[in-house]
């Protein structure tokens, strides 16, 4: 337990200083990457399902699988495709 | 053991795709290294499921990437609010799911699990709502009525009555109402709030999915849970900082929907007579003006009227060697970054595009600022009018400019109910119209 309060912690400074440095320009991208990254519950959904004991929490994990996806898969193409447009002048 | 270094080595993959969106020439990057991350640590879960179960897992997984990917394809740039809320929602959900599970298989860790229930519970209602609002199935105004602000006190007090009675009963049907009643807050609390708060509110529902994955982390003993949900929940919390700053409102404000209210409308201008002027009359001086700043609001997101205007821009530079620059106010549109996206999906250069607080003072040197769909933002009130309800907000200083363009459709005061005076200013010029219908107008005069 202290370990996990620990590593929570420094997680909260990293994520302090890793998201100050973001360029405001970039914002709506950064959503759609956390979205993305915060889909990674779908860990606890895999094991979850992969280890349950009674039908009713397999379906339960794996609709959690499911939604988590939705969110990986959508949240990585949305900021590729927000991404792909932000460019300097064209050189000519 | 081998599981560990490699959920580490995602863990450092997702801190460096955050960090990639420093700047744009390292974001894309940084996506592709989330992505690569994200498949290091799926296939690990993967791995550890025994061989047989596999199947029903591969099939959800690969449902949920189908859905994703297809909407995250092609949804309209325009649609993109919405379709971040809905995410958002999602995240949220499978949170719920797994705390379900969890309670269903006799959990050991009560307390990471109400966590992640209750936040996650919120995350998913509250983004549903925030997504019906910005989709337009809900009206994008806020919601009030009697009693709203008792109710939701009541709601939240309840949850939390719960809460602390599950926690020390461990009766599960206390685990299942508090869910449920949060899923209800969730909805309650996102309701009275109005369009022009949603960059907020998507913020906080961001920093929810985190927090619900925060617990979740500490419900498994997860560590690449609880880093990355954290980082997601510092994020979404320094974009609300970022917004509620910019609004020069609280974050108790927004969510008691306080924001939107306009009684304190002091100043009254019902005599004054704003000039309004034709597209050809704009032409005109924008032709004979050596710097233009351009203001996108809301509206212009509305008409989708950005290719117009980058088309506009372009023109006066080329043809009439024009310096033209874009002005982004933080809250411009319906979340953070709003401006930004659509601009760069026109093809605007993004080292064209300034931060507020980097071209205000370049407004009093400017020529022409041309204000297109915005208006609370460029609100002088805001500095001079103490009893204004966006007193304090910080704004662009448009009025500084030599000639100023309001692209409207009528007079109407802005969303927060305020009447801005620089309509009624001498060096203002109102063009009624729709923002995209005006500005391609403009764009044809200057063809000539």
């Amino acid at each position: 337990m202290l370990d996990l309060m620990i590593i929570f912690v420094l997680s909260a400074f990293i994520g302090y200083f890793v998201v100050w440095g973001v360029t405001p320009a970039l914002y709506s991208p950064l959503m759609s990457v956390s979205n993305a990254i915060s889909g990674v519950i779908i860990l606890g959904a895999i094991s979850a399902a992969g280890f349950a004991e009674s039908k009713a929490v397999e379906v339960c994990a794996l609709i959690a699988v499911v939604l988590a996806a939705i969110n990986i898969f959508g949240g990585f193409a949305v900021s590729a495709r927000m991404l792909a447009m932000f460019k300097t002048k064209e050189k000519k | 053991m081998m599981s560990g270094f490699l959920y580490l080595a995602a863990a450092v993959l997702f801190i460096l795709s955050i960090r990639g969106l420093s700047s744009p020439k390292s974001a894309r990057l940084g996506n592709y290294l989330g992505i690569i991350g994200m498949s290091l640590a799926i296939a690990t879960a993967l791995f550890a499921v025994p061989a047989e179960r596999l199947l029903p897992i591969i099939f959800a997984l690969a449902l949920g990437g189908i859905i994703g990917v297809i909407s995250g394809q092609k949804v309209k740039i325009t649609a993109l609010p919405q379709m971040i809320a809905a995410f958002n929602g999602l995240g949220g959900g499978a949170a719920v799911f797994l705390a379900g599970g969890e309670i269903l298989s006799g959990g050991l860790h009560p307390l990471a699990t109400s966590v992640g229930a209750v936040i996650g519970a919120l995350a998913f209602s509250g983004s549903m709502v925030a997504f019906a609002k910005l989709q337009g199935i809900l009206s994008g105004k806020g919601l009030k009525f009697k009693f709203q602000h008792a109710l939701n006190l009541v709601f939240s007090a309840v949850t939390l009555v719960l809460f602390v009675a599950y926690l020390v009963s461990g009766q599960t049907e206390l685990f299942w109402m508090m869910t449920i009643l949060a899923l209800l807050l969730g909805v309650l609390l996102v309701l009275p709030i109005g369009g022009a708060d949603m960059p907020i509110v998507i913020s906080v529902l961001n920093a929810y999915s985190g927090w619900a994955g925060v617990g979740v982390g500490f419900m498994l003993n997860q560590t690449l849970l609880i880093i990355t949900g954290t980082i997601v929940g510092a994020g979404g919390a320094i974009l609300a900082y970022v917004m509620t700053k910019a609004m020069n409102s609280s974050l108790k404000q927004v969510m008691l929907g306080q924001n939107s209210k306009s009684e304190g409308n002091s100043s009254d201008f019902s005599d004054a007579v704003a000039k309004s002027g034709s597209p050809t009359d704009a032409a005109f001086i924008m032709e004979n003006a050596e710097k233009i700043i351009i203001v996108p609001g809301f509206g212009m997101a509305a008409a989708r009227a950005q290719h117009a205007v980058k088309e506009m821009a372009d023109i006066l530079r080329k043809k009439y060697h024009v310096d033209v620059r874009f002005a982004i106010h933080p809250v411009a549109g319906r979340m953070p970054g709003h401006m930004n996206v659509l601009l760069a999906e026109a093809n605007v250069p993004y080292d064209e595009i300034f931060e507020m607080e980097d071209i205000n003072r370049e407004f009093a040197t400017a020529d022409v600022a041309y204000v297109i769909g915005a208006n609370d933002i460029t609100n002088p009130l805001a500095k001079s009018d103490p009893s204004s309800p966006i007193y304090g907000m910080p704004v662009l200083d448009v009025g500084a400019a030599k000639n100023v363009f309001f692209v409207k459709r009528s007079l109407g005061s802005g969303y927060a109910g305020v009447e801005n005076p620089l309509f009624f200013q001498p060096n203002t010029t109102m063009l009624y119209g729709d923002a995209k219908a005006v500005t391609e107008a403009i764009v044809k005069e200057l063809e000539k």
